[in-house]
C-alpha cells in the first residue's frame, strides 16, 4: 500500500478527512520553504502539495503565480525540489508529498528521469495541471514503473462521459477543482459541493480531495467533512507572502504565521 | 480534390487529437478547459461542414472585410534590389489594417453559432485586439482584451481604437508583460468565465483546434496568391516570405502551397539584437521543444524548462513560442526559418516606404528585410511574394523613437 492510501485509510479509520496544506518550493528561500516542510506535519497537515515554480503558471490565480516568482527567484529547480524533499524525508518516512506544476520543467528535465528521482527522494504523487488524460500516455508508464501515483484533477466542467476517462488514468486520490476558475479567487458553497460528489462517489472508489477556494477553517472543515480531504493553498501562501519584508525575505514571523494557520485550520477540520 | 486522394499531402493535418508530426501542437490544458476545448473542435467541425456557415464568411470577408486583398507587383522595389521580381500581398489595406480579420470574423461567426456572449482575447502590438473589438461592435458583444503592460505602452494608438470600439483593455503586469503574459491571462479569463465566455485566440497556436482554425481562416491569403499570381504571371511563385511571431500570416500563405514543392516557403523570425545576443524572439531557430499554451512547439526557454522572455522592437512578433504547424515544417524541411534582426526591420519599413509608398507594419517589415536581403541572389525571373500582414501607422511612434525622431 502507497503512503497516499494508507494515509486516507488511516484518517478513515479515524472518522475525518484530511487536511491537504500546500507551499511552493524555494518560496520565498530553500531553506524556510524546508522548515515549513519540516515542520507542517506536526501544525496538522496530513498530506502535504510542493508547487513546483514555473514560469507562466497559466491555471493559477495572482497568489500561487506571486509565490511561483519568488521560489524561482531563489533558485527552484526540481533538483533542489528533490534535495528538499529527501531531507524531509529523513525526519518524516509517513507523511505524503505530492508535486504539483506543469509539464513543461518536467519534460525539460526528462520524463523517465523526473519519475525516478522523484520516487527516490520519497515523493508519492503527481499532479501535472496542463496534462489531460489523452496527453498523458508517456508520463503514466513512467510514473507507474516509478510506484507514484497520477492524482487527476476533476472540475465542475467535466461530464459523466469525461469523468469516466479521466477517472481511468486516475490513482492514489482524485482532486476535485471545487470551481471553474483560477486558484485562490472564489469559493464554492457547502451546497454546490454536497451537490458536486455523489456524482464523483458514483464514479470511484479513490479518496476524493476538494480544491480551489478553501479559505478558513470553516470551509476546510466543511470540504473535508463532504469528501475525503481539503486542499489550502492561496490561503496558506498570502499568509506567508504577508509576512516578508520588503525584498520578498523571510522574517521572524515567516514560519510561526503560517503554522498558525495551519494548526487553526488542523483544528476545524478535526473537531 | 477529395481528402482521400490526398493521403500524401502536407495539408492534412493535424490529426484528430491535434498532434503534427511526432507529438507537435496537441492539447495541453487544465481539466476545466479541455470539455470546452472538446466542444469547441465539434463545433468547429459541424461550422466548417455547413456551406451556409461558408457563405456567411464570404459576405463579411468581401463586403466588410474588404476582400481580395491585391497582389501588388513592387516595380521600385524589385529595381532597388535588382534580382527577384517582388510581390506584396496586401493584407495592410483589410479593414482595420492586418491579416488578423480574417480569423477574427471566422471565429467571430462561430462564437455566435455556440451562443456565447462575450468575447476574450489576447493581444501583442493591438492589432488582433483592433480586429477582435472591431467585430464585437458589429456583433454587439462584449469585448475583453489582454495586453501586456509593455505593449499598452508602445501600442497606444490601437489601445485608443480599442477602447473607442467599446472593448475593455485590460494591461498584464505579470512578467514582462507582453504577449505571453496576455496569452496566460486570458486563458485564466476564460477558466472563470466558462459559461458564456469565446476565447478568440488571434494566432495558429495554443491547444487543438485552434492553430487548424486559426490556420484556415488564413488560408485565404495563400489562395488568393495562388490565384493571383497565376493571373498576372500564369504560373506558382517561387518563394513566398512571411514574418513569424505565433505565425498567423505565414501560415495563411504557406498553406495553400505545402503540396507545390517547387515554391519555397521562408518565415522570418524576429532575431531581436541578434539571433545570439539573447535578446531576441526567435523560437525555431533558437528554442527547443516545450509545452506551453495548450500546445507543444518550439519555445525560449533555459535549461530548467522555464520560459525566457522573448525580445523584438515588433510587439507582435514579441512571443517565446510559434505555432506548432511551423515547428512541424521546420523539422520535415518544408519551410525555411530565418532570422531578420530590429535594425534590419527599421531599414525595411523605411525603404518599402520609399519605394513603393507602403509603410509596412514593423511586423511585416521582418518580412521586407529577409526579401530584400536575398532578391540581389535570385535570378529576374524568380517570383518572390513578401506577405505584407499589416500596416505601420501604429508603429510610427516606435520608429521615430529608434530614428531619434521626438513627434
Amino acid at each position: 500500500m502507497s503512503r497516499i492510501a494508507r494515509r486516507f485509510a488511516a484518517l478513515k479509520k479515524a472518522g475525518r478527512g484530511a487536511l491537504i496544506p500546500y507551499l511552493e518550493a524555494c518560496d520565498p528561500d530553500f531553506e524556510t520553504s524546508l522548515a515549513l516542510l519540516r515542520a507542517m506535519p506536526e501544525a496538522g497537515a496530513d498530506l502535504i502539495e510542493i508547487g513546483m515554480p514555473f514560469s507562466d503558471p497559466s491555471a493559477d490565480g495572482p497568489i500561487i503565480q506571486l509565490a511561483a516568482r519568488r521560489g524561482l527567484k531563489a533558485g527552484a529547480t526540481l533538483p533542489r525540489l528533490f534535495e528538499m524533499v529527501r531531507a524531509f524525508r529523513k525526519h518524516d518516512n509517513e507523511t505524503p508529498v505530492i508535486l504539483m506544476g506543469y509539464l513543461n520543467p518536467v519534460e525539460a528535465y526528462g520524463m523517465l528521469r523526473f519519475c525516478e528521482d522523484a520516487s527516490h527522494a520519497g515523493i508519492d504523487g503527481l499532479i501535472i495541471v496542463d496534462m489531460p488524460p489523452e496527453e498523458a500516455g508517456t508520463m503514466l508508464a513512467c510514473a507507474a514503473e516509478n510506484g507514484l501515483d497520477i492524482i487527476r484533477l476533476v472540475a465542475p466542467t467535466t461530464d459523466d462521459k469525461r469523468l469516466k476517462l479521466v477517472l481511468s488514468h486516475a490513482s492514489g486520490f482524485v482532486y476535485y477543482v471545487s470551481i471553474t476558475g483560477i486558484t485562490g479567487t472564489r469559493s464554492a458553497s457547502d451546497a454546490d459541493l454536497e451537490a458536486a460528489l455523489p456524482r464523483l462517489r458514483k464514479a470511484t472508489d479513490l479518496p476524493v480531495a476538494i480544491g480551489f477556494g478553501i479559505r478558513t477553517p470553516e470551509q476546510a472543515a466543511a470540504a473535508s467533512r463532504i469528501a475525503d480531504g481539503a486542499v489550502v493553498a492561496s490561503a496558506l501562501l498570502s499568509t506567508l507572502a504577508g509576512t516578508l519584508d520588503a525584498k520578498d525575505r523571510a522574517t521572524a514571523d515567516t514560519l510561526p504565521k503560517v503554522l498558525k494557520q495551519l494548526r487553526e485550520l488542523a483544528a476545524a477540520v478535526r473537531a | 480534390m477529395t481528402d482521400d486522394m490526398r493521403t500524401n499531402s502536407l495539408r492534412n493535418g493535424p490529426n484528430a487529437s491535434g498532434h503534427f508530426g511526432d507529438g507537435l501542437g496537441g492539447r495541453f490544458v487544465a481539466e476545466t478547459l479541455m470539455p470546452l476545448i472538446l466542444e469547441l473542435d465539434d463545433a468547429y467541425k459541424a461550422a466548417k461542414a455547413d456551406p451556409a456557415f461558408h457563405k456567411e464568411l464570404v459576405f463579411y470577408l468581401k463586403d466588410y472585410v474588404g476582400r481580395p486583398s491585391p497582389l501588388w507587383f513592387a516595380r521600385r522595389l524589385t529595381e532597388h534590389c535588382g534580382g527577384a521580381k517582388l510581390y506584396m500581398k496586401r493584407e495592410e489595406l483589410n479593414h482595420t489594417g492586418s491579416h488578423k480579420l480574417n480569423n477574427v470574423m471566422g471565429q467571430i461567426l462561430l462564437a455566435r453559432r455556440m451562443g456565447r456572449s462575450r468575447i476574450v482575447a489576447e493581444t501583442g502590438a493591438g492589432q488582433h485586439g483592433v480586429a477582435t473589438a472591431t467585430v464585437c461592435a458589429l456583433f454587439d458583444m462584449q469585448c475583453v482584451i489582454y495586453m501586456g503592460a509593455t505593449d499598452v505602452e508602445r501600442q497606444q494608438p490601437n489601445v485608443f481604437r480599442m477602447k473607442l470600439l467599446g472593448a475593455e483593455v485590460i494591461p498584464v503586469t505579470a512578467g514582462a508583460g507582453t504577449l505571453k503574459d496576455a496569452m496566460n491571462e486570458a486563458m485564466r479569463d476564460w477558466v472563470a468565465n466558462v459559461h458564456d465566455t469565446y476565447f478568440l485566440v488571434g494566432t495558429v497556436a495554443g491547444p487543438h483546434p485552434y492553430p487548424a482554425m486559426v490556420r484556415d481562416f488564413q488560408s485565404v491569403i495563400g489562395d488568393e496568391t495562388k490565384t493571383q499570381m497565376q493571373e498576372k504571371e500564369g504560373r506558382l511563385p517561387d518563394v513566398i516570405v512571411a514574418a513569424i511571431g505565433g505565425g498567423s500570416n505565414a501560415m495563411g500563405i504557406f498553406h495553400p502551397f505545402l503540396d507545390d514543392p517547387s515554391v519555397r516557403l521562408i518565415g522570418v523570425e524576429a532575431a531581436g539584437h541578434g539571433l545570439d545576443s539573447g535578446k531576441t524572439a526567435a523560437s525555431i531557430e533558437r528554442g527547443k521543444r516545450g509545452v506551453m499554451h495548450g500546445n507543444r512547439t518550439y519555445l525560449l526557454q533555459d535549461e530548467n524548462g522555464q520560459i525566457t522572455e522573448a525580445h523584438s522592437i515588433s510587439a507582435g512578433l514579441d512571443y517565446p513560442g510559434v505555432g506548432p504547424e511551423h515547428s512541424w515544417l521546420h523539422e520535415i524541411g518544408r519551410a525555411e526559418y530565418v532570422g531578420a534582426t530590429d535594425d534590419e526591420a527599421l531599414d525595411a519599413f523605411q525603404l518599402s516606404t520609399r519605394t513603393e509608398g507602403i509603410i509596412p507594419a514593423l511586423e511585416s517589415a521582418h518580412a521586407i528585410a529577409y526579401a530584400t536581403k536575398i532578391a540581389p541572389t535570385l535570378s529576374s525571373d524568380t517570383l518572390l511574394v513578401i506577405n505584407i500582414s499589416g500596416r505601420g501607422d501604429k508603429d510610427i511612434n516606435t520608429v521615430a523613437d529608434h530614428l531619434g525622431v521626438t513627434l
